[in-house]
């Protein structure tokens, strides 16, 4: 059944496979990845596939990036089943989970207009990451959901 | 107690805070000291607040050092589009420790970052003021002690950053803390998280008359004209948060009434002259107090 559904969204030659990420979320992995695809990725996304550890996930393959720790790490907020498969020539040389890291940077916007990250102020957004939840450093505003909300754009 | 930057009152521990208060009741005798003669205090305040920078000005000066004060607002750079980190690190240069009083939340963290003087925060937007929570606590020791504690915080708890650094450091002590405010002004969700992590004993209210005869100290706090879109919303929120002389007919003997002022209409002058007025000593607690914490930074 797996098999059909890996199908559906084709395989990569040389990339990086997000599996597992919670149904729905997938839109928001990719704005977490920075990529909207006017940099031209190649990127093929599975939403609200049936899974049998979640019910409902979706699948993000991009084609020609290998994601950097730091990048898997965040996902880990939104997509904290998620799997990471690393492959090269049709074959996954690297499988790892997400792991939620201890603070985020620079990736999302504090919702605090009043905050100083969000002043012209030449310091990145710091997030300390919860239990449930991040937590702006600098005014301590606290985001528990919808994070994709906040993801920053330049 | 040393710390580098004083940016929260979240940072302070038990030890903290009784290191800086003892220290204060030294500094609340006239001791001649003058240990600190060449030390140049820089105060950065990008709004108004005379009272709060008269206090740091008095207690440089009763050390033996001096202020370099940027001025105004309006006759600074700041007004050209200078950031922030560049004001900061050109200040650095003149002065021994900073003194920021700024609108944006998180700005006395951020300078922290960018120098290598210590840099107090005196008040960031809706944030943290922990010096004037040190003050505070200063004065709650004095009257009521700061254990087997119930106090009650009124008025303004969601904009009001000495609320927010005054609970946060209570949390430190055996204290029951009633929180009363209209629901709109009510505690911001990351104090309130902040309290439940600390384990501290908290309830909230809307009306007073309920737990006034249970508490030791009252800290009433003012609610601002531009919280209400409407006067006379205003006007009513601002009557029901407010005391008068008869009420107090139902509080404790030794009910201790403070206020970090300028009050508005919230205490009734009426109350200036009974026991329960804390406020003024309060207010002049500052000078202590902060020369106890710049002698421990400077
Ligand atoms: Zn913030």
């Amino acid at each position: 059944m797996t098999q059909d559904h890996e199908l559906r969204v084709g395989k990569i030659r040389n990339g990086t496979v997000i599996d597992h990420v919670t149904g729905g979320q997938a839109l928001t992995v990719l704005a977490i990845l920075d990529i909207d695809g006017s940099g031209g990725e190649e990127i093929s996304v599975g939403m609200n596939v049936p899974s049998d550890r979640l019910g409902r996930k979706d699948i993000v393959k991009v084609e020609g990036r290998e994601l950097s720790q730091e990048e898997v790490d965040v996902l880990s907020l939104v997509a904290p089943d998620a799997t990471i498969n690393i492959v090269r020539e049709y074959e996954v040389i690297e499988k790892h989970r997400v792991e939620r890291p201890e603070e985020v940077v620079g990736v999302l916007t504090c919702p605090n207009a009043n905050c100083i990250t969000t002043a012209r102020e030449p310091v990145d957004s710091r997030f300390s990451v919860l239990e449930d939840g991040v937590r702006c450093d600098y005014c301590g505003t606290l985001i528990r959901e919808e994070f994709a909300d906040h993801i920053g754009v330049e | 107690m040393r710390h580098d930057h004083v940016l929260t009152a979240k940072q302070f521990s038990r030890a903290d805070i009784e290191a800086v208060l003892d220290r204060a009741a030294d500094f609340d005798r006239p001791t001649g000291d003058t240990r600190h003669t060449d030390s140049l205090l820089g105060l950065l305040f990008f709004e108004p607040s005379t009272r709060t920078k008269m206090s740091f000005e008095a207690a440089i000066k009763r050390l033996g050092g001096d202020v370099l004060d940027m001025g105004s607002v309006d006759s600074s750079s700041v007004t050209k589009g200078e950031s922030l980190a560049d004001t900061v690190r050109v200040i650095e240069g003149y002065a021994d420790a900073l003194v920021l009083r700024h609108p944006q939340q998180g700005a006395a963290k951020m300078a922290s970052e960018f120098v290598d003087v210590p840099v107090i925060n005196a008040g960031d937007g809706a944030g943290h003021h922990p010096t004037q929570t040190l003050l505070d606590l200063y004065s709650i020791r004095e009257n009521a002690g700061l254990d087997d504690l119930t106090i009650g915080i009124m008025g303004d708890l969601k904009y009001g950053r000495t609320v927010h650094s005054l609970a946060q450091a209570l949390t430190n002590f055996d204290a029951t803390q009633h929180f009363v405010s209209p629901e709109s002004l009510a505690l911001p969700p990351e104090v309130r998280y902040d309290l439940d992590e600390a384990g501290a004993a908290v309830e909230e209210h809307t009306e007073l008359a309920g737990v006034l005869p249970e508490l030791d100290v009252l800290y009433v706090t003012r609610i601002q004209r531009e919280r209400f879109p409407d006067e006379n919303e205003y006007r009513a929120v601002a009557s029901a948060y407010g005391i008068d002389r008869s009420m107090l007919e139902d509080a404790k003997d030794d009910l201790s009434v403070m206020h970090p002022l300028p009050r508005v209409d919230e205490i009734d002058p009426a109350i200036d002259d009974t026991d329960h007025a804390t406020y003024f000593d309060q207010a002049h607690n500052g000078v202590p107090v902060r020369m106890a914490l710049l002698d421990s930074l400077l």
